[in-house]
């Protein structure tokens, strides 16, 4: 259990690194704006009166909220070009995995802030003859995301480690960087241990914000 | 006076659940027309019929002698645009205020003006602030409704329903979420708004207001108006004995000699 810690090398390679942290930014960028968007498109839909909507909303949030991410990266890299002719590449694929994986997850996030609203503030916008859109936009939905953003930030946390998961398809983020370093200096400890310290000191301010968030919401109530 | 509302063998049910068996009612612009009646009666019932919270499984509603609706097969058929339009029309206040928590008091009452009637914003501001004044909270205009009393917000909820200009105005039991000392301002609230000649359709157990205030007060009975009448010989000498016990019922209200 000698080993002797040498990080040297990681530093050397930063260079390679920081490439990976910015493929790790930017697809966390896309997955989280699209999954957090979409999910409120797929939440609205599920709560809907018309089965039409809600159905297939419903269809979809179960479909991927129980499969593994992982699984569906893979699927999406292998088996959507042969099934349907369509292109992919690994960006692609796993933005397709990520987003709608979160899409699911969020959409049932915002749907239970719906379901929170009391049914007066429906009736409110009702009686003063506002259409079911118009006060979903205006009254119901401001005051449903207000009470759900904590667990937003989580989704977005998740979001944001679910990023590696694109590596095994071979997208350039930290992680595969990484890989590429251990494989090419035989660091692996060092290597995945900087993946692990990156991950944490970005995160850690951002959980320890939510906790803020969540108590100034509270006291908002 | 000139009729506003009138409504036409009123029917409702939920699934087998017949709530009301043929209401009618016609009110003159400026009455005010206070509903008695047990709980279960359906006076919520009927209430949210006249603005379409609920739709009628039969019946007609006019509204300043416009029908609502269209009249097909001897059904009446309905579409959503028409029915916001005719709820933007009729002024309704709840007996849990549902103001918007998100917004100021202010914003609560323009709301519906900007959104609904497309009003412009200064104009919809000077409308608001005039309301607002009107129940006495012009200087609460930018609060939160969570920083105001129970009394505070329901005269906040009648300011915005005032402000869409209704035809008339529906109160379903607005003092009954009250603590008692708080009723009294909103009940005066009321009053003043059937001084100056508002149309309302009152939902309320006080009977007080009731003997004072009303023009008219209609007695619900399963689904039926069971008796109406001039408050002052109605509330004295019903002249059914479920109206009488209905009345003794009220203990605590003692009518003036
Ligand atoms: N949305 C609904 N679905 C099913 N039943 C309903 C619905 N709304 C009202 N009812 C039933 O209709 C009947 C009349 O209700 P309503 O609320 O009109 O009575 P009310 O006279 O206003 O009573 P209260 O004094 O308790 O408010 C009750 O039996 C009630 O359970
Ligand atoms: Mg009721």
């Amino acid at each position: 259990m000698g080993h002797t810690w040498d990080f040297a090398t990681i530093l050397q390679n930063w260079p390679v690194l920081w490439v990976g942290i910015k493929g790790t930014v930017f697809i966390f960028v896309i997955t989280v704006v699209l999954g957090l968007g979409g999910g409120l498109v797929v939440g609205v839909a599920r709560y809907a009166k018309s089965p039409f909507l809600s159905w297939p909303a419903r269809a979809f949030v179960e479909v991927f909220r129980n499969t593994p991410v992982l699984v569906q990266i893979i699927w999406f890299f292998y088996a959507f070009p042969i099934l349907t002719g369509i292109e992919t590449d690994p960006f692609l694929a796993a933005v397709l995995g990520i987003s709608l994986n979160t899409m699911a997850f969020s959409a049932e996030i915002y749907r239970a802030g719906i379901q929170s609203i009391d049914r007066g503030q429906w009736e409110a916008g009702k009686a003063i003859g506002m259409t079911y859109n118009q006060t979903l936009r205006r009254i119901i939905l401001p005051v449903a995301v207000k009470r759900v953003l904590p667990a937003l930030t989580n989704r977005g946390i998740e979001v944001f480690k679910m990023s590696t998961l694109a590596s095994v398809v071979g997208y350039v983020e930290t992680l595969n960087q990484a890989k590429l370093i251990a494989d090419l200096n035989y660091n692996p400890i060092e290597s995945y241990t900087a993946v692990a310290l990156i991950f944490f000191v970005v995160l850690f301010p951002v959980v320890q914000g939510t906790y803020v968030l969540e108590r100034m919401l509270r006291k908002g109530d | 006076m000139s009729e506003i509302l009138r409504i036409e063998n009123l029917h409702k049910s939920f699934d087998d659940l017949e709530v009301l068996k043929g209401i009618d009612l016609t009110v003159q612009s400026g009455e005010t027309v206070v509903i008695l009646g047990s709980s279960g009666s359906g006076k919520s019932t009927m209430l949210r019929c006249v603005n379409f919270m609920e739709s009628p499984t039969n019946g007609k509603i006019y509204l300043n002698g416009d029908l609502i609706g269209t009249e097909r097969n001897g059904k009446m058929t309905y579409k959503e645009a028409e029915l916001c339009t005719l709820r933007s029309r009729i002024g309704m206040v709840f007996q849990h205020f549902n103001l918007f928590p998100h917004m100021t008091v202010l914003e609560n009452v323009l709301e519906g003006q900007v959104i609904v009637l497309g009003r412009a914003k200064m104009e919809a501001r000077d409308k608001a602030m005039a309301q607002l004044e009107r129940v006495g909270l012009a200087e609460k205009a930018f609060e939160y409704p969570s920083r105001l009393s129970g009394g505070q917000k329901q005269r906040v909820a009648i300011a915005r329903a005032l402000a869409m200009d209704p035809e008339v105005m529906l109160f379903d039991e607005v003092t009954s979420a009250l603590d008692p000392e708080l009723v009294g301002e909103v009940l005066k609230t009321m009053r003043q708004l059937a001084e100056e000649g508002m149309t309302m359709l009152c939902v309320t157990h006080e009977l007080g207001f009731a003997y004072h205030v009303a023009n008219r007060v209609l007695f619900l009975n399963e689904g039926i108006i069971l008796e109406q009448g001039e408050p002052q010989s109605i509330l004295k000498n019903p002249d059914t004995n479920r109206m009488r016990e209905f009345l003794d019922g009220h203990s605590l209200f003692k009518l003036p000699d």
